[in-house]
């Protein structure tokens, strides 16, 4: 552990960066519907999308008219869904940002797909997708590999086939799990993400079929929303209790869409915990804090801001780390503040990091 | 084991013997009525290296562990440390018991004090204040073969209880 | 404000009674300087598990158990490192808290515990066969009148109940109503539904009827994974899980409009920490102030309801990792200070010793308020003696 000092872990003008540049780690394009795929599928595949009532994922974790899914002014004509035209992303988003990057993550639940075939066939064909009719046509975007989570060596498999596509910088897992992502049965995944040199980006959502909360199925979308902060907290338990960061030392995952201020009291308890059990899983070998601080990222959209500036400042340090945010709009999705309220709360050096700097290193953008 | 006015517990691991003060950096909890460990190690999830020459003491409340013979954390050792004390072992020339010295090397001025002691099936019996009080070992270290670990604890002022209030 | 005792400390640190802030056992000699405390999580183990509880069953629940043994929702099991603490386990060997004298005279005098509430860990309420669950229940609560409340006046308990039958639960709690001493009414860290749901409104009308608290203890389930993401592998996850599966259970009873409809009822987070408190506030409210139109029956920001109406004990207290960062979160926690309650947890292995539960020393009024004024005012107990 290294953050003992008052001042966060490094504070260096080095690595700034450019001050003014902006990188956009969290950008979501949308499949506008399944015809979108069909160059994509299989004559298979297509012949039974269109003769049976099977049209592909019918799951989101957007409600497609939930005020948090689409922003004022990101709406489309005809109903079409925001976030499915890249032209509108180009103009408001990378042009209107001035963003040198923006990484794109399509969240099209494969995870709900309990047919195996189906889920690897609808997978590739998102992929596919995204490379020609995304990565082709902007050398800004950068892009999230979408996988059949639920079947990892699956998942590994097609992490293998499109993986050394430049385009693609991470493989999507959607926070929501039947089993936390650190788990062996996991070990494929994290293998091919290792292998190809990517980025593991747990993203908010999922449907595995399984309840989001420790009681069970919540009643309201607002209860989902609010309690997806405790499933990624989950998660940072899982990766590193079962050592996912010993063996992948260069392992990067990002948490997007997560919420910000919950990290440092999270971190608290759970160094706290190790302390007094790290007996049972001698390989974590550091407090679980240094591991998050070396492995873990984080998007700024949402942050959960206090009201208070003062507090909204303290809460940023008490992670305890500079290195750890990065810049998002989350487009097209609609938060309650927006990500330069965090920004102008945090020193100079500190906002030239979230601009930029952490995501170049994330994603190693050059 | 009573040494100006603090607890010290000490222990007789494969031959040697290690004294710690009888107090975490936790909590305060009397460390020395915790169990006895092995050192446990890893390099690999699901690998567990059981070192039988790295006895730990797992303190008797939230188990913070600390190296027997150095008094280091295991979690913390750079930040986190409980006293250790120098042992030897010398004839005690005046009955037919050997003793047990304790010294601190940290303190220039600290007088080190002498203990019988014997050895009975594997247990030290310390003499403390020409009183034999029998070693025990109320839990067996269950990850060890019987015999080669063995816990003297020693109740200081007789009383178990916790007392500690500011 | 807050923080005038530094741990964990800046740089190496060698423990001894002289070089720390506060030693266990040099300073025994001033048990006597700290106020009294009360206790909100003492626990009243059952020796021999349901055996204890046989002599209070009937002779056709005697037989059930005889036959069938409890059967509660089955898997979900880990190997731990640490039980019960080791010193709490009484001269006659029987397990670590089953002695209603030897909590007397290792813990409550000693400490000097004004008033300790009691928390069972019964098989009562996690039982597949409800009306086995109910006979459970009562024979816990009729165990704990006769071997706790009874022999000691410091003392008081929680009500068991079988939280997953509604109707069974509330004939229980009426039972007990009459009882001062029971001061509230106990569901496991993870009911089978989140806690805001429409099944479990009757217990909570039935609370706000006779005046009593509700709590919800870390630990226990019917039979769901600790997280929202499925089992996990290792006690270490299983034991940082309660925190999680807490602010659940809060996000729906805020969000389910029980405050609303049972404005006076309160609501106890037990052994689930309490740092996580200000930022669910934040989230909760930034993610109402998008979504408000889905649940109209809220008639202010979720955070107000958390104020009003949630309780959280100390136990397991975090420790920050810069001492001043402490102040920081009790500043967070605004009006909200007033609603944390000291716990202990004795005589679990994870318990806290009352005079180290916190990583700083406390303010004195705020310390008086943790140890003994909030609880004293949520629980209508008299002051200090
Ligand atoms: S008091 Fe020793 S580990 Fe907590």
């Amino acid at each position: 552990m290294t953050s003992l000092s008052n001042t966060l872990r490094t504070e260096t003008p080095l690595a700034a960066g450019n001050v003014t540049e902006l990188i956009d780690g969290d950008v979501h394009n949308v499949i506008p519907d399944t015809h979108a795929l069909f160059p994509y599928l299989s004559d298979h595949w297509r012949e039974h999308i269109t003769n049976t009532l099977f049209k592909g994922v019918p799951e989101t974790s957007y409600p497609r008219w939930a005020p948090t899914t689409e922003r004022p002014g990101s709406e489309l004509p005809n109903w079409r869904q925001a976030g499915s035209d890249l032209s509108v992303v180009t103009r408001d988003v990378l042009d209107a940002d001035g963003l040198s990057y923006a990484v794109l993550c399509c969240t099209y639940a494969i995870d709900s797909l309990h047919n195996p075939d189906a889920a690897i066939a609808m997978a590739r064909a998102v992929n596919d997708w995204q490379i020609s009719e995304w990565l082709d046509k902007d050398e800004r975007l950068r892009a999230t590999i979408v996988v059949p989570t639920q079947l990892p060596a699956e998942a590994a498999r097609e992490i293998d086939r499109v993986g050394d596509h430049p385009g693609f910088v991470q493989v999507g897992m959607p926070v929501r799990s039947a089993v936390p992502y650190g788990s062996r049965l996991h070990a494929p995944l994290w293998e091919a993400i290792s292998r190809k040199r990517l980025v593991g980006a747990i993203h908010f959502g999922g449907a595995p079929g399984t309840p989001p909360t420790p009681s069970g199925w919540p009643s309201y979308y607002l209860e989902e929303h609010v309690g997806m902060a405790q499933v990624f907290q989950t998660q940072v338990v899982s990766l590193v209790t079962e050592g996912i960061f010993d063996l992948h030392p260069d392992l990067r995952v990002v948490l997007l869409e997560a919420g910000v201020t919950w990290m440092g009291p999270f971190l608290w308890r759970f160094d706290k915990e190790w302390r007094n059990l790290r007996r049972l899983v001698p390989w974590v070998k550091r407090a679980p804090s240094a591991y998050v601080r070396d492995h873990i990222r984080l998007t700024i959209q949402p942050v959960d801001a206090p009201p208070s500036d003062i507090q909204l400042r303290q809460a940023i340090e008490q992670i305890g780390s500079d290195e750890m945010l990065v810049y998002s709009s989350d487009y097209p999705h609609r938060h309650a503040s927006e990500p330069s309220r965090l920004l102008s709360v945090v020193t100079e050096a500190h906002a030239a990091r979230i601009r930029s700097a952490n995501a170049r290193a994330l994603w190693k953008l050059t | 084991m009573d040494l100006d006015g603090h607890s010290v517990g000490v222990f007789h691991v494969e031959g040697e013997y290690y004294a710690l003060l009888n107090w975490c950096p936790h909590q305060g909890a009397r460390l020395c009525e915790g169990r006895l460990w092995s050192g446990l190690e890893s390099d690999v999830p699901g690998d567990y290296a059981t070192r039988t020459d790295r006895a730990v003491i797992a303190c008797i409340y939230h188990g913070w562990e600390f190296d027997l013979r150095t008094g280091r954390s295991v979690c913390e050792p750079e930040r986190l440390r409980v006293r250790a004390y120098e042992v030897t072992v010398e004839p005690d020339h005046t009955s037919d018991q050997d003793g047990v010295t304790l010294g601190r090397p940290s303190r220039t001025n600290a007088t080190a004090r002498t203990f019988p002691v014997t050895v009975e099936h594997g247990n030290i019996v310390v003499d403390l204040r020409r009183t034999p009080v029998s070693g025990t070992v109320p839990n067996g270290p269950r990850n060890l073969s019987e015999g080669e670990i063995h816990h003297t604890h020693i109740p200081s002022e007789g009383s178990l209880q916790p007392g500690g209030t500011r | 404000m807050v923080a005038t005792r530094h741990r964990p400390p800046q740089t190496e640190f060698e423990a001894s009674p002289s070089t720390a802030p506060l030693a266990f056992g040099a300073s025994r000699s001033a048990a006597s300087t700290r106020p009294a405390l009360i206790d909100c999580d003492l626990h009243n183990e059952l020796h021999g598990d349901v055996l204890a509880l046989v002599p209070y069953l009937s002779d056709r629940w005697k037989r059930h158990l005889e036959t069938f043994g409890v059967r509660s929702p089955a898997g979900g099991f880990f190997p731990r490192f640490m039980d019960h603490r080791e010193d709490a386990r009484p001269p006659s060997g029987r397990r670590a808290g089953s002695e209603v004298a030897f909590t007397r005279s290792q813990y409550l005098d000693p400490f000097r515990v004004a008033y300790g509430i009691l928390i069972p860990l019964s098989p009562a309420a996690s039982q597949q066969n409800h009306e086995f669950g109910a006979a459970l229940a009562t024979a816990c609560n009729d165990w704990q009148v006769a071997e706790w409340l009874d022999p000691e006046p410091r003392l008081r308990a929680s009500i068991v109940v079988p939280i997953e039958a509604p109707d069974l639960a509330v004939a229980e709690i009426r039972r007990r109503a009459g009882d001062p001493r029971f001061v509230q009414v106990q569901f496991t860290g993870r009911p089978q539904e989140p806690m805001g749901r429409r099944k479990y409104w009757p217990i909570y009308e039935a609370c706000q009827e006779y005046g009593l608290k509700v709590i919800s203890h870390a630990f226990g389930s019917y039979g769901q994974p600790i997280t929202g993401a499925g089992w996990p592998s290792f006690y270490l996850e299983d034991h940082v899980g309660p925190a999680q599966a807490m602010q659940a259970n809060i996000i729906s009873l805020v969000t389910e409009g029980v405050f609303d409809r049972f404005p006076d009822l309160k609501v106890i987070s037990v052994e689930n920490g309490a740092g996580w408190l200000p930022s669910l506030m934040w989230r909760l409210d930034a993610s109402w102030s998008l979504l408000r139109e889905e649940v109209p029956h809220l008639q202010m920001a979720p955070s107000e309801y958390v104020r009003r109406h949630i309780w959280a004990t100390s136990q397991p207290m975090e420790e920050p990792h810069q001492p001043h960062q402490f102040g920081e979160f009790i500043e967070h926690l605004g009006s909200l200070a007033d609603h944390i309650l000291f716990a202990s947890d004795y005589p679990h292995w994870d318990a806290d010793q009352p005079d180290e539960a916190f990583p700083v020393r406390l303010a004195p009024d705020l310390e008086h308020k943790i140890y003994y004024g909030n609880a004293a005012a949520l629980y209508g107990l008299g002051e200090t003696k």
